[in-house]
Order: structure tokens, then sequence, then C-alpha cells
């Protein structure tokens, strides 16, 4: 079983939702439905499953309805058709206590402008959660600094919000976030509002956290090089349909149709693509020069090898951890590796 | 021809018995039920009496004292403090003492009622968008229907006295309050209210801990519109039987007193910027963690 199933699910936006799914089921694109009805569709016959433990990426440009399809997961909007399942329970079935309790203990979420409450100090948001799980003051307290501490900001539980820098307030989201400890943690576009090198910090943080706590994470951005660097799968959004879901490799090395290609042109492939995607196996390289050879690992980007290889004018033996020779990679593997199309 | 030079009215024995027949039927219901209302504000009346009688009996260094001190508590300027006892000391020498406490007891009697009753009304109001359009246009009837005109039913219910003034108060003050409740509630952020959500918070929870603590701000500046209303109604008010600035100001207009009607004027013009500074600023000052960055 899936931790999250997305069953052909519909969200079309308007006065009457209902009386226009026909016709988006028949498939008028979206302009057309909205010369003729008035209606947007958000999202169009959506499904998709996410595994226990990895980190989503769902990617699209503004108003492809990545946003739209996020807030489906907890309810925040409820889809016009289809069905979604979270460990196996249907979230459309909840009564409205159901809905709450599920909330409360299932999902947290971090948002895009950090959603925090300006009212309240970086302790007593971190505990929000916790407050309504009904935990007592003490005890938020006890969690919420160690959250605060993992996710670096001792010292600064008594601030408000607004003293803080936009990194930093992004830290007191992720903590609030992590402070309910709930399996799947929902990333609307959380680091899209900071800037770069806060922002690819941040990725960093949230990549050595996640290795720890092995959460279910669905991570929104337009951002490719983030979602390439975060996912362990990756869909992409266009106009509401999703167009491919693939690992990142897949998707820089297979783009399903021009939108994703055009999304995955200027990707630079030599951070993307592992060693062992590449290589030719052992027991099919004797056209290989095996004299003059550099051992990298099975999972090293092909960026961190590539200078020793220049260098050196030599190839490849790939080898697992274990020191196992898996093939090899010769300047033709690279070639056909890096070059677009 | 005569279509167009004529507009079409009613027949006059028609118009004259539907004005009749309104008339009569609300003596009949305030004969059947005047009695039953008048026991409902009952409470109102005795707090407000409670109150007037308690600023009026009490020594009067002790009433500025508290007054003074409120000021501190809502706006920690001292100036604003000094300006407060300065003008209770001027208004005590001129003679509008008692006439200031009476007014003063009303004042904060009717704020206090459209506070409980309107802040409801206002989040109720914030909560759809067909309820909002529902109340909009009772508040601004409520706003511009001459004052006059809703006397003459209070007055056929309950009389003259005490109950009805404050009803004719609250129901010119109450709109502001109302209005900018619904709009603070609905300026909150949206993502801010999503987290709120997402977090598992249920309505009410919502409300109380996201809601209402980011529209105070807001709210406070209905307060103070609240207030500001109320205190222009106060001559109004002295017309049905309410004691306090207005009696005097009434006399002055029946009788030419220039100085009698200044001073007692200038009284509740005093009163309106004391009331008007001191909530101005405390709700200045509940908003010091939002909006701008130190």
């Amino acid at each position: 079983m899936s931790k999250i199933e997305i069953n052909n699910v519909y969200k079309i936006f308007g006065k009457n939702p209902k009386s226009v799914l026909p016709m988006v089921k028949d498939g008028l694109t979206k302009e057309e439905i909205l010369d003729k009805t008035d209606h947007t569709v958000g999202l169009d016959n959506v499904s998709l499953k996410i595994e226990d433990g990895e980190t989503f990426v769902c990617m699209g440009l503004s108003g492809s309805g990545k946003s739209t399809l996020i807030r489906h997961l907890n309810r925040l909007i409820d889809p016009t058709d289809g069905d979604i399942l979270i460990e196996g329970t249907n979230v459309m079935s909840l009564s409205a206590e159901g809905l709450i309790d599920f909330r409360r203990h299932k999902m947290s979420m971090v948002f895009q402008r950090f959603g925090l409450f300006p009212h309240k100090t970086v302790i007593q948001n971190v505990g929000y959660g916790l407050e309504m799980q009904g935990k007592s003051e003490e005890e938020r307290n006890k969690i919420s600094m160690e959250k605060i501490e993992a996710v670096g900001l001792t010292g600064f539980e008594k601030q408000y919000p607004n003293q803080l820098s936009g990194g930093m307030q992004q830290r007191v989201g992720l903590a609030r976030a992590l402070a309910t400890d709930t399996d799947i943690m929902l990333m609307d576009e959380a680091f899209s509002a900071l800037d770069p090198l806060i922002r690819s910090d941040m990725q960093k943080q949230l990549l050595d956290l996640q290795a720890e706590l092995k959460k279910t994470i669905v991570f929104i951005t337009h951002d490719l090089d983030e979602s390439l660097r975060l996912g362990d799968h990756i869909g992409i959004l266009n106009a509401g349909k999703l167009v491919q879901v693939g690992t990142p490799v897949d998707i820089v090395m297979n783009p399903a149709d021009e939108y994703v290609e055009a999304f995955v042109k200027d990707v630079n492939r030599a951070k993307v693509i592992k060693a062992k995607v590449i290589m030719t196996p052992a027991n099919e390289s004797n056209g290989i020069d095996k004299s003059n050879v550099i051992k990298v690992n099975e999972d090293q980007f092909i960026e961190e090898f590539l200078p020793q290889i220049v260098c050196t004018n030599s190839n490849c033996e790939v080898i697992d951890k274990e020191g196992n020779i898996k093939g090899y990679i010769s300047n033709k593997e690279l070639q056909s590796s890096l070059l677009k199309s | 021809m005569d279509f167009f030079n004529k507009i079409p009215v009613m027949d006059r024995t028609a118009l004259r018995e539907l004005k009749k027949g309104i008339d009569l039927s609300f003596k009949d219901f305030s004969r059947a039920y005047g009695d039953g209302i008048e026991g409902f504000f009952d409470p109102l009346l005795y707090f407000l009496i409670w109150l007037e009688k308690l600023l009026v009996n009490s020594p009067w260094p002790l009433v500025i004292g508290v007054f003074a001190l409120l000021a501190w508590i809502g706006s920690r300027s001292i100036k604003l403090v000094i300006g407060t006892i300065v003008c209770f000391l001027i208004i005590g020498y001129f003679g509008m003492w008692k006439n200031c406490m009476a007014t003063v007891a009303i004042i904060s009697v009717s704020t206090l009622v459209c506070i409980v009753v309107g802040i409801p009304i206002g989040v109720i109001m914030s909560k759809s968008d067909r309820t909002e359009k529902a109340i909009l246009p009772v508040l601004d009837m409520m706003q511009t229907i001459p004052s006059f005109v809703y006397l003459i039913p209070i007055i056929m219910l309950l009389g003259i006295g005490k109950v009805p003034g404050l009803l004719a108060v609250c129901i010119y003050a109450l709109p502001p309050v109302v209005r900018l409740t619904n709009l603070g509630i609905r300026e909150v952020d949206k993502e801010t209210l999503e987290a709120s959500i997402a977090f598992g918070a249920t309505p009410m929870q919502k409300l109380r801990s996201v809601q209402i603590p980011l529209s105070l701000p807001t709210i406070f500046a209905g307060i103070n519109q609240t207030i500001m209303m109320a205190l222009a109604m106060v001559v109004i008010a002295s017309m049905i039987g309410v004691k306090g600035l207005g009696v005097p100001i009434l006399q002055a207009i029946s009788n030419q007193y220039l100085a009698l009607g200044m001073m007692n004027g200038l009284a509740i013009v005093a009163l309106a910027i004391i009331f008007d500074r001191v909530t101005q600023q405390y709700g200045q000052r509940i908003q010091k963690h939002r909006g701008q960055k130190k």
C-alpha cells in the first residue's frame, strides 16, 4: 500500500464545478473550458502514488496546479471529483472531527510565505501544532525547544517572527512542522521566497533531517534544480495535468513531452546523473581500455569525477560500496550522457 | 397627458388607513410586550445607574486618579495623562462635573453593549459573503436613518428614560465595531489561516488563536469609532431623558445661552479627544509585533 494515493482527481474552480466536470472529462482544454463556462480547471485527472519515506517533488510553473494539488492532501481544498487515500484511508470520507484529528496527527505543512503567527513568539509558533494536539504547555515547550535546536535557532525562541530574517522564519516554519512528529510533511514552495544562498542551505538542512527522520515529504517547487536535488521522484504538472512522473534521472534523460524537455533543457546533467546510470556493465566492457583507470563509486555524480578524468585523460572503473567492479565509463559514455538531446 | 404630469398616488383614505393600521398594531404590540421588553433591559439600567452613582459619589481626586491610570495603561504617554487630568479639572471647575460623569457612564455602558453585541455579529458576518450581504444594508440603515425616526418606536415601546436613550445611542454607535470586526477578520493573511487549519485547529480555535488576535488592531479602530459616535449622540439622547452634558446644551439651545452651550460642547469635545487618543494609542501598541520590522 502506498503512503499517499491520488486517484483521478479533478478540481474545477467556479460557480458550478460539477456541471463543468463532464466537459473536462471529455478532454476539453483549460482554455476552452474557461472560454465556454468561465470555470478554471485546477487539476485535470491527476493520479499518483507516493511511497513511505520518500521525498516526492511536484514541479510546475505558476498556475500549473501544484499548490492546489498539495492542498488536496490535507483537504484545505476539496476535490471536485476523485479519491485521495492516505495510508489507505479515504480522506474524503472523514467527518469534520475525523478530519481535524487527521490534520493534527498525520500531516504537517510548511508554507511559501511561512504562514507564521505574527502575534506568537518563536516557541509558541513551533508549539502550535502540539497545542492543537492537546499537549500540556510544559511538554509543548520541551518538544519545541528540541526542534528549535534541530533547525539551529537556539536563543531566538522568545523573539517574534518579524524580528527574524526570511531564512530564520522558514526555519521556524520547518520546526513547527517537525514538532508534531507526523509521518507526512507537506512543503508548499517552502524555499521559494528565500534568496539563493539561504535556499541552498535550507535544502541541505532538509536533506540532513530527512536522512535521519525518513518522513514522507511532498515538496512543491517551480525550480528544477531544487527538485532534482531533493526528490526521490518528481512529478511534473502542466495546466493541471500530470505530464510525467519519474526519478530525477528519468526526467532529465527521457523527458515525456516538449514541456518537460523545455524544463530540463538547461539543466546541468553532470549534477544529476550518477556513474551507475551511464556505465557500461563490466561484462560488456571489452572495448574499453582498462590500463589507465580511476576508481569511482557507483553513486557518485558525474560532476564529482569529471575534472579528474579530464586532467588524467583516463577512463573510470565503477565500483560499489564493497569495492566490486560494476562497470566502466569511457569518453564515449560521458559524451552521450552529457550531450543534450 | 395627465399621467405624465401627476405621479400615481395611493388613494388618500387607503393611505391613511395603512398608516393608522401600522400605528395601531405597533401600539398593540407595545402594550402587550412593552413591560416584558423593559424588564429585559432592567439589568442594563441597574448597571448604568450604579456606574453613574459610583462616578458621582466617589471623591473627585479618586475618580480623576482612576481616569489618569486608565489613560496611562492605554497609551503609556505622560503627555496624555497630564492632558486628561487637566481636562477633568477644568470641567469640574466650570461646574460640569456631575453631568460629565453621567455622560461618561452612559458612553461606557453603551460602548460595552456595542462591543458585546457587535463583535459576535462582525464574526458571523466574516464567515460568509451571504451573511455579509444580508447584514450590510441593515448597518447602512442604522447609520443613515435620522435618529429621531427610530426614537419614535423606542419611546412608544419603552417611554422616556435612560434605557431608551441607551438604545438610541447603541443603534447609532453599533455599526463601526461590526464593520471593522468583519473587515479585520477578513483581512487576516490567508496563509496564516491555512497554517492554523492545516495543524488541525477547530473553527473556534482558529477564531480565538489566530483570527481575533490578528484583527484586534482593526477591531480597536472600530471600538474607537463607536465611542466617537456614541459621544455624538449625547445631545439627542438627552432629549429623551438621559442625564449628562447634553441636558444643558438643550437648555442653551432653547434659551440662547451661548456660554452654557459652548462650555458643555467643549466638555464633550474634551472627552472625545481623551477617549480617542487613548484607544488609538492602545490599538497601535497591540500591533507592536505585526507589520513593520524592527
